[in-house]
């Protein structure tokens, strides 16, 4: 049962909006700052699977979380850029190796792995936090925002891969 | 026509992502210019229930806090009832012009730009989008959304929100807004030059809509300044309210507010 991807992501799925909505969108970090931990879904969705499903259900992941947080579309928004650029980012993380066939996570360094993930973070938060405002004269508000959401989303993802990494000797 | 659709099928992720970007604009920039999304918010059944069934589980943490607000609210309210005038002219419930309801907090959030409230009263409790809701202690923002049993609540700390407010005794009005900076901190601006202003002076709603009761506490002045023109005043005030932990908040409804909406629409469509 845990071998199959389909129950495996709907679970995840489900598991990440619930820790999103109910936990890490109240934890307000000096005042503000709340870990978009979503983003884990694209790091772990599997690497051979179809762009345009993943964009699909990133749609749907994103929209159920706006419900939730009465964002309008802005983690819509967030989560199908992450979906659409997600293979070139692979490719830049994990180099040539990820055009070949035998390719998997497991044998990408940690350091390939924790630049993918702090490219996903960066992404979403720049998309999330320059839509939210839409105005320049927010700038600096947007730039700190960005910075400070980032390093915490960063830090919760880590702590949360590490948590259920599944391949521990 | 063969190359064309070749094209087409090279490209789909990309036709894919703008056409889903497209439709996720269209939902963001709808609720900038007018309402709140009315289909994609909070106040729905399935979230709605979700944050209520959290919100009974972490109600336990705050009870004693919470308490000892609502005696403090009871202690201030008694002292205006014996201290009122026994000969004053307390008219019939029916002649009243505003109602309360109270209902309980179930998701809170300050942290982004345009901040939304859930509560767990809806249409069944007669709530209406418009009705203005406030805490124990001062204002809160106004309700957009409505589902049978939940509401979202437009808080003050939204970019959106423009609340008609004045300095405590003194009959100059200006409208309250927020610059997304800070949420202790909302803004009042177009008080005008001539207004003598003190920082330290409480600021509450004006009686110019027909959302809040006139006298509704706000906050305090923090700092002001003259803007840009030199004409008006544009001022911080400190919030009242901690925006960041309300639990027991109260519904107003203006039994007049048909009325006064109606009056006025006759009036601009006259025009």
């Amino acid at each position: 049962m845990l071998n199959n991807p389909v129950l495996v992501n709907s679970s995840r799925f489900i598991l990440l909006v619930l820790a999103q909505v109910l936990v890490f969108n109240h934890l307000n970090f000096f005042g503000t700052i709340n870990p978009m931990v979503y983003v884990l879904f694209f790091f772990w969705y599997p690497v051979k699977e179809n762009n345009a499903t993943l964009m699909l259900t990133a749609f749907a992941l994103g929209l159920v979380i706006d419900i939730f947080s009465d964002t309008m579309a802005l983690h819509t928004l967030a989560a199908i850029t992450l979906a659409y650029f997600r293979p070139f980012m692979m490719r830049f993380c994990f180099g040539i190796n990820f055009d070949f066939q035998n390719f998997s996570f497991k044998n990408a360094t940690v350091v390939q792995r924790m630049t993918f993930l702090f490219l996903l973070i960066i992404l979403q938060n720049m998309v999330f936090f320059f839509l939210e405002i839409l105005s320049f004269s927010h700038i600096t508000l947007i730039l700190k925002q960005i910075l400070f959401t980032t390093l915490a989303t960063f830090l919760f993802c880590s702590l949360l891969i590490v948590l259920f990494s599944k391949n521990q000797e | 026509m063969q190359r064309i659709i070749n094209f087409i099928l090279d490209n789909r992720n990309t036709f894919l992502y703008v056409l889903l970007f497209v439709i996720g604009l269209v939902f963001t920039i709808q609720s900038h210019t007018y309402h709140h999304s009315k289909y994609f918010n909070s106040s729905k059944w399935l979230s709605g229930s979700l944050y209520d069934t959290k919100a009974d589980i972490t109600d336990y943490f705050s009870l004693k806090s919470e308490n000892k607000k609502l005696i403090k609210e009871n202690e201030r309210l008694k002292f205006l009832l014996y201290n009122q005038q026994s000969d004053s002219n307390f008219t019939s419930p029916s002649n009243m012009e505003f109602e309360v309801q109270s209902a309980k907090v179930i998701k809170n959030s300050f942290a982004l730009a345009r901040n939304y409230l859930t509560i767990n009263a809806g249409e069944k409790s007669g709530i209406k989008q418009d009705m203005g809701v406030i805490t124990s202690q001062g204002i809160l923002g106004v309700v957009e959304n409505t589902s049978n049993n939940f509401a979202t609540v437009q808080s003050i700390l939204n970019t959106k929100s423009s609340i008609n407010a004045k300095i405590k005794h003194t009959d100059y009005f200006g409208s309250l807004k927020w610059n997304a900076r800070d949420y202790r901190v909302v803004q009042l601006i177009d008080i005008p030059r001539s207004v003598p202003v003190m920082i330290g002076d409480t600021i509450v709603t004006g009686g110019m809509s027909s959302i809040f009761p006139e006298n509704i506490p706000i906050g305090t002045i923090k700092t002001y300044n003259l803007n840009q023109s030199q004409s008006s005043y544009d001022i911080e005030v400190d919030l009242i309210n901690d925006m960041a932990n309300i639990r027991a908040v109260y519904i107003i409804k203006n039994k007049n507010r048909e009325e006064i909406l109606e009056l006025e629409k006759l009036t601009i469509d006259a025009q």
